[in-house]
């Protein structure tokens, strides 16, 4: 059972690490176009730019 | 000292202040590098790519960025660049494009609260995944101290969750228990809050149930119905906002004897303002200089243009026809006939507001019951166990936790976000919350005809029963005016050379054919006697010939009516034209229930009536003088060419050309609010298996988790079953 004192931080840290993704992914814009983004992917040219709307 | 007194008052006071019309246009321009286009026909990744490139090929234009959820395009320019200019250039790339008034769309307070409800989810959702894994080891048969540490674990997971991602729910319960009510918070709140605390007094004392599990996901279920909730909600607000930025009026004023186009609201009352033919009239006035005609449409239904010259009064709204007015403006903004017509809405429209949702009256019936329930069974057992409070409060939670309406707070959120999503495809975009409820519950349409199930846009009749020569003359008279009806009878007639054209506004136009005066107007200037319809009269070799017009049919119309009737509807039309005019409109679509000559009160009148009967009446019209009908009625819509006062008197806006979409629409609803019976029913029957459970104190957390999960999902997929369904 003392793998337990390692797993149960672990499995914490991963979930944690998720969330800061999430959190990040929507604080910078990434969830405010979400058509708009499925489509842009199938464009020619390259884009790198975040939807800028605020 | 009062000299330095009287100054400051006076830079006080910057209205006092003389501002010419130039200055004020100089100081607009300086801010506009930031502007915000609608592309309500934008789909697809070819779009995207197209209507960027051609924006940015455009001189002056820094960037630009298309938001296809929102079909929208923002562009940063130079201070030069104005919006006008980059609607041909989207036109020329195929786009119909509309300027937003950047101003009005700052959603950033709703923003901001949808990014904090989706925080709160993704918080929740964490502690729930990681709660689960420790939950799932105690339900395979933990014990002892592995059990009470995983409980610990746990609750220190969970009781941060719940006091942060439940503080919409305490918020919201709180000010409802202010007020003395018992909405559907209260009862998740005390849910929350019990079974925290009785999962924590059962961990402290080694005990082998704790509902922590069972508090998080309570928090992540109802939290997503929130989301979709405020999501709907803001989707509505935006709309609604879209459209009044759509018109973003300005008119010509004249500053010594300079043009300067300012925004409306700029316009001060005795500016002279010009009207070019073919632009709207932007506020009251009267003409002080030019001949005209005038279309009143929009605001009275009658089809006929009528005169203007010198001292006639003029409402803004009206259509300027052939030659250029100058007005001295009487009432501007706010105080212009169009706006207190909008005001006069304003008020009737809170009648409205009052109607209650499916989702308020299975609340106000639910809500008490879990209260009920919950405290019976405390005191049950109480009385059953001799006073194990313990015991007791652990059933009570049990209780709360089971009949908690989790599906009920997803039930009516997922099916309103499933229908608005396949009706904004079909161009119908809801501007009330409460509108698709009401519109399943219709059952009498009324149509307005002039703009609505019409275009507008005349249609010569009889041409084939004219002389040869006479088409060819009155085709090359046409041919000189900028007119409608010259317009309609230009693209349909042949021309000859006719000579010394020249057009009379307010009259008609005048030439030589053969060195004879010809004539083609209005019948009075030709010496004609004027026919019952809209017609345009030709004067030739001293004889003259009336030209009939009728309406062109608004696409789609036929098919709408055919399809509301298909689903048991009256179809009513009422309009303010003349009775010839709308008798032989409502033959040619087959309405056999019609009324012509009715003023705007008489219309909202006649809906009132026919409310009173005990129908519910949607009302589709597009002009001023529906207004007060489009407010009366049950529901309304108006097509996106309406004026905005219309637009805003109705609950749903046509985006497209084509009226078919409004049997769509009725249909969709109606299947909507079906599916939101059909989760209220199926939540009601998980409640009614578990229930039972919970009050012999059967309920395991575990058979908590799998009923709240269990029903929310259900509830979820029968709400999507809307968007795959063909109507």
């Amino acid at each position: 059972m003392e793998i337990l004192t390692i797993l149960i931080p672990v499995s914490l840290l991963l979930g944690a690490a998720g969330l800061g993704a999430f959190v990040w992914a929507m604080r910078t814009h990434q969830f405010d176009d979400l058509q708009g983004d499925a489509n842009r992917i199938l464009l020619k040219d390259f884009d790198e730019k975040p939807a800028q709307d605020d | 000292m009062t000299m330095v007194e009287e100054h400051a008052s006076f830079a006080a006071c910057p209205a006092c202040v003389v501002v010419s019309p130039a200055d004020r246009v100089a100081a607009i321009r300086s801010q506009a590098a930031r502007m915000m286009l609608s592309l309500p026909g934008a789909e697809g990744a070819a779009c995207i790519a197209a209507v960027e490139a051609a924006l940015r090929a455009t001189p002056g234009v820094r960037s630009a960025r298309v938001n296809l959820s929102q079909k929208r395009v923002s562009v940063e320019a130079d201070p030069h660049v104005i919006a006008a200019d980059l609607i041909p250039v989207l036109a020329a790339a195929g786009y119909e494009a509309h300027e937003l008034d950047a101003g009005m769309l700052s959603m950033t307070e709703t923003d901001r609260q949808g990014r904090e409800l989706l925080m709160r989810i993704g918080v929740a959702f964490f502690s729930m995944m990681n709660i689960m894994l420790l939950s799932v080891a105690v339900w395979s048969g933990a014990e002892a101290a592995t059990r009470d540490l995983f409980h610990f674990l746990s609750g220190a997971i969970a009781l941060p969750t719940v006091l942060f991602c439940g503080q919409p729910f305490f918020r919201s319960a709180w000010g409802s228990l202010r007020q003395g009510k018992l909405g559907m918070d209260v009862p998740i709140s005390l849910a929350l809050i019990l079974a925290s605390s009785i999962s924590v007094y059962e961990t402290l004392h080694s005990g082998e149930k704790a509902y922590f599990d069972a508090a998080v996901m309570l928090c992540f279920f109802l939290l997503i119905g929130r989301f979709l909730d405020h999501r709907s909600r803001a989707l509505a607000r935006s709309a609604a906002e879209e459209l009044a930025a759509l018109e973003v009026p300005r008119a010509i004023v004249l500053d010594g004897g300079k043009e300067v186009v300012l925004p409306i609201a700029q316009v001060a009352v005795d500016d002279l303002v010009l009207v070019r033919p073919g632009g709207r009239m932007p506020v009251d006035g009267v003409v002080i200089h030019g001949t005209s005609e005038i279309d009143r449409g929009l605001l009275t239904g009658e089809s006929l243009p009528v005169f203007a010259g010198p001292g006639t009064m003029v409402s803004a709204g009206e259509v300027n026809l052939t030659g250029p007015l100058t007005l001295r403006v009487t009432a501007a903004g706010r105080d212009s006939s169009l706006h207190r017509m909008a005001d006069l809405v304003a008020v009737a429209e809170s009648a409205k507001n009052r109607y209650t949702t499916l989702a308020d009256r299975a609340s106000a019936l639910y809500s008490p019951m879990v209260h009920l329930l919950s405290f019976s069974a405390f005191g049950y057992w109480m009385w059953q166990t001799g006073g194990d409070i313990r015991f007791a409060v652990n059933i009570s939670a049990a209780v709360l936790i089971i009949t908690c309406p989790c599906a009920l707070g997803l039930a009516v959120p997922a099916v309103v976000t499933a229908a608005s999503g396949k009706l904004f495809r079909k161009g119908v975009l809801i501007k009330n919350g409460t509108a698709l409820e009401r519109l399943a519950e219709v059952d009498c349409v009324v149509f307005d005809k002039t703009g609505t199930l019409t275009m507008g846009a005349p249609e010569p009749l009889g041409l084939d029963a004219l002389p040869e020569e006479a088409r060819a003359v009155a085709g090359a008279l046409a041919r000189a005016s900028s007119h409608p009806l010259a317009q309609a009878l230009a693209s349909r007639l042949p021309t000859t050379e006719v000579t010394e054209l020249r057009e009379v506004p307010g009259y008609g136009v005048e030439g030589l054919w053969n060195g004879q005066p010809v004539r083609l107007g209005r019948a009075e200037w030709i010496g004609a006697t004027p026919l019952a319809l809209t017609a345009t009269y030709l004067l030739m070799a001293g004889q003259t010939h009336a030209i009939g017009f009728t309406d062109q049919i608004r696409p789609g119309a036929e098919a709408a009516i055919a399809g509301l009737r298909a689903q048991g509807i009256a179809v009513k039309l009422v309009s303010g034209d003349t009775k010839a005019a709308v008798g032989a409109f409502a033959d040619r679509v087959g309405i056999t229930d019609w009324v012509a000559g009715a003023l705007p009160a008489e219309k909202a009148a006649l809906v009132q009536e026919i409310t009173a009967q005990g129908h519910k009446v949607l009302m589709v019209g597009d002009g001023l003088n529906d207004t007060g009908a489009l407010a009366a009625a049950h529901v309304s819509i108006s097509p996106a060419q309406a004026l905005d006062a219309a637009r805003v008197a109705s609950d749903i806006v046509l985006l497209g050309r084509d009226l078919s979409a409004i049997a769509d629409a009725v249909h969709i609803a109606r299947q909507a609010s079906r599916r939101m019976v059909e989760n209220f029913g199926i939540s009601g029957a998980y409640n009614v298996i578990a229930v039972p459970l919970a009050l012999v104190g059967a309920a395991t957390p575990l058979a908590a988790a799998l009923a709240m999960s269990l029903s929310s999902i259900t509830v979820s997929l029968n709400a999507l079953r809307l968007r795959q369904w063909k109507s």
